[in-house]
This record gives structure tokens, C-alpha cells and sequence, in this order.
């Protein structure tokens, strides 16, 4: 009889090592894309980049938005009392950072021009090696740059854009918008001004010439026609323009009751002074008051445009005065930081911000494909807005919009706006197909 | 049977073919249905473009002078006259910030919507000087023009003898690329200083809305009104206009300049200092360019790029007028102006789609075209 080599403890060994060897690829599959994809962190830090106009006709709104990013970082990080990330349900956050790394940022200036925007992206994507882009003021930027960034797999969080271009037919896997657009404004802002100036008026739009512009000009001229209202002219403004004169003049007499201004940033602040300057506001035609509309507003084109905005009706996708515990919370800790209320362009920047690193960490990987999945039909709540659908079709998000009036007596040099109305979410809400466009492939080209 | 109507066109068009109709008149001819269709719309809205053409006109002409004059006298083509502008603009800033430079108080009874204390802030030379000072503070774009002034003609004449002197017998493409350096190097100067943002510029209480010109020449009320500052540029523009011909054609320094205009060499001969005159003919281009940009900023709240947005428009209008020649600037200045803002009328822009973002470079075009020395040109200038 011979005595057996194999020993108990020799067993054991053999099955351990088996053991790990074949379940090895499942213990690590959580992370076994970490080669695969573009700009993966590496170290103890991972890289967002903020891509603002800190120069331009929108400058003013790019260096508040890069605030809002600024705080948000802090916050991420755990520094500061941690803002809205105390109201943010649900919330995956922890406050350390994501995924156990710190956030750190590179800053870009998209000079408010197209080209410059996807030079400065394209920049910190192959320079810098950021995993996300955000940041912008103006809808022709987000779209160059959504699109860049589907083409380097890269997720780009979306600024201050309000065309129905940026979530509709140039939509993109890799883009998502937390502002509203301006389909949403049209809808929100028709039942008021039908309550404010009646239902048989002439409207005489000048518009800024580009892509934002243009959707905005339909969607109101849309909505204030099912009102029964009458469009005079629709005319055109390059964008920078600085003297509006020359199309204002022609607004005298063309039998028009009120004039729509769809101009953001620089461009209202100088059309609207300038259409008041011209006494359109004293005028009385068609045995009516004439009346500025102004679809698109914000607090720093308020702060800009003077006295001329007194009265003056628009929507706004956010305001400070909101009397929620989340935009309490985020107001003092802006105020503190800064000493000055946040504006809407820098609350989009927070929450986009903390919206990304949010979906990281509950995907459990930077890896986009996963991210995005998160992000795709988040409902969230707690972040100024009220209940909040990322919505999963078009990556818009669904929310209240606010209709806001020019203050007529301030009380500082911060209250310049009233919020006069909410139009609820079931409103706003629309078809996801009815703007068109395709959101292209999950899965991220190579860097 | 043929219509009156038509008839009428046959002897037109005869008249339009005859031989020996001078120019002019065929000129007149085909401007003519053009007319028709502006009042065809209504004389109300002819009349507000025309005013705002005249207005866009006296800035652009304004603008373009100083330019020209530099161009004439010293034959130097002056890329940072649009900075001169631009610094302009600034002095007016310049000029609000010292008069509102404020005491700080807290208020601990009222607190901020994120817990702190209220400032309160107050002008000083309001505190100082009552209402006299609050009227400073009130209109002061256009007291501004007593610093734009003096700080103008020593940039002025600093930019002549520190730079430009050493370039007069060099070729234009030289002095062109001295001059635009020149003029980056003063935007991002002003720039440092006051950030990239534009700054706005209030209009004095008593002159912000709009004038009811309509009801002055007996036109129901409101029909016809246009901004009191416009009209106030529109005013200043023509003031300075004249008031630089004036200075030119009835002092003996003026004589002087322009005999050294047109014959440099004979008139330093007869023991003249001629560059000492130009110098001070460079400082009031200077001048011209910064009291246009200073009344400017209410219109157009100033940043340091301002300087280049003007730069090319003003030297459209230089050579559609003739490089060097005043009147030229002057007639080239409200001829552009007039047809922007025709051209930016609905009916025109329904006919032709674009039309007003281009006319200025169109008129260009053509003007070059048929007159290659501009509207009013001289021979010889800008030909070597």
C-alpha cells in the first residue's frame, strides 16, 4: 500500500488558488473598463473642466456660472457647509470627494464665439485630460461643444443654454441640460401675459441671430398666436450688436402695441435701455399701453439693464428669493463665498456640477457609458427647483419655470426681480420627439 | 388703347435713353422709384430713419474725422485711432468713478438675504458739495469732456513725438502695423485696469426718453419721437464738425496746416516749424476722437475692444469719402449712416434679406468701384 502525496492542506491550496484565479475577473469587472475610455482618473484627483465665456457679449454670466462651478467643487469636496448637497434627495455624495477622489478643475474662456468654445473644450479634453466639460452662456456653443464631446466620448454637463436645438435635434448621448428651454418659456409665460395685456395685441419681435434666437422667436411667437395675438415683423439682430437703433426705429410705426425682445446677456442689456431711451413705453397705440416683452431674463441683465427693467415680464429658470430650504441654503452659502445672491447662470453651473459627481458615485465608475445610465431618468429633488426628471429620452430636464417681472420698487440693489408665477412641470412638459434629433451611441469613441 | 400708365413709362424710359442727359439727372431717375417706396410706407417712418440715419451719420462722421485729418496732414494711416476713441470712452468712466467714489457705512438693522449687515454707500462729493454735487454725478458723461480734454491732447501728442514721428518717412504697410501694435498694447492696458465687462454710462435725469419731434413740426402727439441723448449726440457731432472746419479755415494756424497739407517742404522754406503744427494737429484728432467716444458711452456701454468694433468702420468711411479729405469723411459718414438705417427697414430687408448687416462694405464696394480715390478724393494720395 503506498501512502497518498496528496495532503488536506495541499487541497486546500489548490482550491483557493483555483478559486482566484477564475473568480478574479469578477471580483476586478467593476473596474475592468478603467483602460478603456477617454481621460480615466488616475491618482487621487479626478479633473472636471469649466468651459465659460469669461470675455464677450456674455461674459458677465460665464464668470457667475464659473462661481457657481467654484462653490460646487467645495462642496463636492466637503469644504463650506455644503450648500444644496444638505437638501440634494436622493443623494450618493458623501461629501469626500467622488468615488474617494478630490475634485479639481481647469477653467476655459469661450470668448461667447463658437470656435473659441470648441478650441478651449477640445483643449482641456486632450491637454488637460479632463472626464467632464461644462459650462456655457450661449446655445450655439453647447451645441459645438455637446458635439465635440460625443466625438471624444466625454460627458458634457450643459450651462446656461435655452435653444430647443441643444436637447432636440442636435442632441447628443454625451449632453445633458439641466436649464429649461424656450418652448417651456413660451408655455409659461403665454397665460400671463395674456392676464397682463389681454388677448388682442400686435407683437413686433427682434431677435438675436443664431440658433437660441431663432427657437425662441418661434416658440413664443407660437405661443402668444394660440393667445390670439398678431405678429407684425420678425427681424433679425446680428448677435454683439450695440446699437439697435436702426431696428428700433422702424418699431415706431409699423402699428405693433408690443415689442418682444428675444436678446440674452449684453445684447438685452443694450436693446432693452435703448428701446426704452426710444419712449416706447410712454407710447399708446392701438388705444393701448405699448409693452417690452422680454421671454428670456436673469438677474444680471436686470442688475444691468437699470430702470429700464421695471415692469418688464420674462421667465427665468431659477431665482434666490425662492423660498425653498434648498435655494435658502444655497443662497447663503453663495452669499457668504461671494457677496453677492447667485443667478440663475450660476445655480445651473452648481447643480450640473453636483449632478455629474452625484451619478458617478452611484454608478460606482467614471466610466461614461455607466454615468450617463445614471443620469438618465434621475428624479431628484432639493435643488431649487422642485422635483426635477433628468429626462432619459432627451436628457432635458423637466421642472418648474418661473415667471418674473421687472421690481418696480427695490429695496436693494439685488432685488430687481419679482417672481410673479410657477407653471408646473405637467405644463412644461412635452413630447420627447417633437423637436426631433438622434442622442447617438452609449459606448465612447477612443482618445 | 394704351394706359396713361403706361405711356407715362415709355416717355420716361425715352427720357432715361435720350443721349446727352447728364448724369445726375439719370441718377435721379433711378433713385427715383427707391423714393417712392419709402413714402409709400409712411412719411412717420421715413422720417425716423432719416433722423436716425442723420444720427448714426454725425457719429460715423465724427468718428471718421480725426482719422482723416491725421491721414491728411501727416499722411500717416493711424490704426490706433480706434483705440483713441476707446480711451475716450474711458475718460468717462474714469471720470464717474473719482465723482462717485463712496464713504461705506453698515447697517446692522437691515441684513443681506444670506445674514450679513446692509452697506450703505454714499458719493462723497454729494456729501461735499450738496446738490451741486449730485448734479456732477448726474451729468457726468457729458463734464466729462473737461477731463477727455487734456488727457487727450497729452496722448496725443505723447503717441506723435514718443512713436508715430519715427515712422513718417516709412511705407504705410509699416505704419499700419506700428499703429495696430499700438493699439492692442492700449486695449489690454485698459483692459488690466477695468476688466473685460462694459461698463455702462447713465444718461443725465433730464435728458433720458425720447423728444416728440413730430409734434414740433405739427404732427399729431407721439407720432414722430426720438431720444433726447441722440439728438444731444447728433448736436455735439455737428458742433465738433464745424468747429474743427472753423479751426482749419479761419485761424492763421489752421491756413498754416493746410498749406503744409498741400506743400510740406515750401512751407518749412519760408521758416515755418510745420511738424511743430502737425504734432498739435495730431493731439486734436486726439481730442475729436476721445470727446466722440466719451458722449458715446450712454449709448453704448464701453469695453476695451471698443476701440477695434469702430476701427474698421471708420476707415470704411474714410475711403468711400476720399482718404485725406475732410469733407469727404463728413459726406461718407452720413451717407453710410442714412443707408444703414434704410436699409435696416423691414420693407428693404423684405426684399433684400441681409441687406442692413452689409450695406456699409456694398456702398464700399461700389463707391471703389466707380471712384477708386472715394467720394471726394484728391490725386496722388495713396497712389505711390
Amino acid at each position: 500500500m503506498s501512502k497518498s502525496t496528496i495532503s488536506r492542506r495541499g487541497v486546500l491550496k489548490g482550491a483557493a488558488g483555483v478559486a482566484a484565479f477564475t473568480g478574479a475577473p469578477y471580483i476586478f469587472s467593476r473596474t475592468a473598463w478603467a483602460e478603456k475610455y477617454c481621460n480615466a482618473p488616475t491618482g487621487n484627483t479626478a479633473l472636471f473642466g469649466f468651459n465659460v465665456p469669461q470675455t464677450g457679449s456674455y461674459a458677465e454670466e460665464g464668470l457667475d456660472q464659473l462661481k457657481g462651478y467654484q462653490l460646487a467643487v467645495k462642496h463636492i469636496n466637503g469644504e463650506g457647509d455644503g450648500g444644496m448637497l444638505n437638501t440634494m434627495k436622493p443623494r450618493a455624495l458623501k461629501g469626500n470627494g467622488i468615488l474617494g477622489k478630490k475634485v479639481e478643475y481647469v477653467t476655459g474662456d469661450t470668448q461667447t464665439n463658437t470656435d473659441a468654445a470648441r478650441e478651449s473644450a477640445r483643449r482641456m479634453i486632450e491637454r488637460d485630460k479632463v472626464i467632464m466639460v461644462s459650462g456655457c452662456v450661449t446655445s450655439g456653443v453647447a451645441i459645438a461643444t455637446q458635439s465635440l464631446c460625443q466625438e471624444k466620448g466625454i460627458i458634457y454637463m450643459a450651462g446656461l443654454t435655452h435653444s430647443n436645438d441643444t436637447t432636440g435635434k442636435d442632441k447628443r448621448r454625451y449632453g445633458f441640460r439641466h436649464f429649461f428651454n424656450a418652448y417651456q418659456s413660451g408655455v409659461a409665460i403665454a397665460p400671463f401675459l395674456a392676464k397682463e395685456y389681454g388677448t388682442d395685441r400686435r407683437a413686433y419681435h427682434l431677435t438675436a441671430d443664431y440658433t437660441w434666437g431663432w427657437t425662441q422667436e418661434e416658440s413664443i411667437k407660437n405661443a402668444t398666436e394660440a393667445l390670439g395675438w398678431e405678429t407684425v415683423a420678425t427681424v433679425r439682430t446680428p448677435l454683439g450688436l450695440g446699437d439697435y437703433s436702426q431696428y428700433l426705429t422702424p418699431v415706431l410705426n409699423s402699428g405693433a402695441d408690443v415689442l418682444i425682445l428675444n436678446h440674452y446677456g449684453h445684447d438685452m442689456v443694450n436693446s432693452l435701455p435703448q428701446a426704452v431711451q426710444f419712449g416706447l413705453r410712454d407710447r399708446v397705440v392701438n388705444g393701448k399701453n405699448f409693452e417690452i416683452v422680454v421671454p428670456m431674463f436673469s438677474e444680471l441683465m436686470a442688475v444691468g439693464a437699470g430702470e429700464a427693467v421695471k415692469g418688464i415680464i420674462g421667465t427665468s429658470n431659477w431665482h434666490w428669493a425662492l423660498e425653498d430650504e434648498a435655494t435658502k441654503a444655497f443662497t447663503k452659502s453663495y452669499g457668504e463665498e461671494y457677496g453677492a445672491p447667485p443667478s440663475q447662470s450660476s445655480h445651473t453651473g452648481y447643480v450640473q456640477a453636483i449632478l455629474y459627481a452625484d451619478a458617478v458615485e452611484r454608478a460606482g465608475t467614471f466610466y461614461p457609458p455607466e454615468v450617463i445610465k445614471a443620469l438618465e431618468g434621475f428624479e431628484f429633488d432639493g435643488m431649487g427647483n422642485g422635483p426635477t426628471l433628468y429626462r432619459a429620452e432627451d436628457h432635458q430636464c423637466f421642472k418648474e419655470v418661473l415667471v418674473v417681472k421687472g421690481n418696480e420698487n427695490p429695496t436693494s440693489r439685488f432685488d430687481v426681480l419679482n417672481v410673479i408665477g410657477k407653471t408646473s412641470r405637467e405644463e412644461v412638459t412635452y413630447d420627447p420627439n417633437m423637436f426631433g434629433g438622434e442622442l447617438g451611441p452609449y459606448e465612447p469613441n477612443q482618445c | 388703347m394704351v394706359s396713361s400708365d403706361h405711356t407715362s413709362r415709355i416717355s420716361a424710359d425715352k427720357r432715361l435713353t435720350r443721349p446727352g442727359l447728364p448724369d445726375r439727372v439719370k441718377l435721379l431717375y433711378s433713385i427715383g422709384p427707391l423714393l417712392i417706396l419709402f413714402l409709400g410706407n409712411t412719411m412717420e417712418a421715413f422720417l425716423a430713419q432719416l433722423l436716425n440715419g442723420l444720427d448714426k451719420g454725425g457719429a460715423y462722421a465724427l468718428i471718421a474725422l480725426g482719422l482723416t485729418l491725421v491721414f491728411g496732414t501727416l499722411g500717416v494711416v493711424n490704426f490706433a485711432h480706434g483705440a483713441l476713441f476707446m480711451l475716450g470712452c474711458f475718460c468717462a468712466v474714469t471720470f464717474r468713478y473719482l465723482i462717485t467714489i463712496e464713504t461705506v457705512t453698515v447697517d446692522p438693522t437691515k441684513l443681506s438675504p444670506w445674514g450679513k449687515p446692509v452697506e450703505v454707500r454714499t458719493p462723497l462729493v454729494q456729501d461735499w458739495l450738496g446738490d451741486f454735487g449730485a448734479f456732477l454725478v448726474d451729468y457726468s458723461v457729458p463734464v466729462s469732456i473737461l477731463l477727455a480734454i487734456p488727457v487727450m491732447l497729452a496722448i496725443g501728442v505723447a503717441m506723435e513725438r514718443g512713436l508715430i514721428k519715427h515712422f513718417y518717412r516709412r511705407t504705410h504697410a509699416e505704419q499700419i502695423l506700428v499703429t495696430f501694435g499700438l493699439a492692442i498694447v492700449l486695449q489690454e492696458i485698459v483692459k488690466s485696469f477695468f476688466g473685460a465687462n462694459p461698463i455702462p454710462q447713465p444718461i443725465p435725469g433730464s435728458l433720458r426718453g425720447a423728444a416728440d419731434i413730430g409734434s414740433w413740426i405739427g404732427m399729431a402727439p407721439n407720432t414722430l419721437t426720438y431720444p433726447w441723448w441722440r439728438l444731444v449726440y447728433l448736436l455735439f457731432s455737428l458742433a465738433v464738425i464745424g468747429g474743427v472746419f472753423a479751426f482749419l479755415h479761419f485761424t492763421t494756424f489752421g491756413m498754416v496746416v493746410r498749406a503744409g497739407m498741400a506743400d510740406r517742404e515750401t512751407v518749412g522754406l519760408l521758416g515755418i516749424d510745420i511738424d511743430r503744427r502737425f504734432t498739435i494737429v495730431f493731439g486734436l484728432a486726439a481730442i475729436v476722437a476721445g470727446v466722440a467716444g466719451a458722449m458715446y458711452t450712454p449709448l453704448l456701454p464701453p469695453h476695451y475692444h471698443i476701440g477695434m468694433d469702430f476701427l474698421v468702420l471708420s476707415f470704411v468711411v474714410v475711403v468711400v469719402g476720399g482718404m485725406g479729405s475732410l469733407p469727404g469723411a463728413v459726406l461718407a459718414g452720413f451717407l453710410l449712416g442714412i443707408l444703414q438705417s434704410f436699409a435696416s427697414m423691414t420693407e428693404v430687408k423684405s426684399l433684400i434679406p441681409g441687406i442692413d448687416q452689409v450695406i456699409i462694405y456694398l456702398i464700399a464696394v461700389v463707391v471703389l468701384l466707380t471712384r477708386p480715390r472715394g467720394l471726394m478724393g484728391r490725386r496722388g494720395v495713396m497712389e505711390n
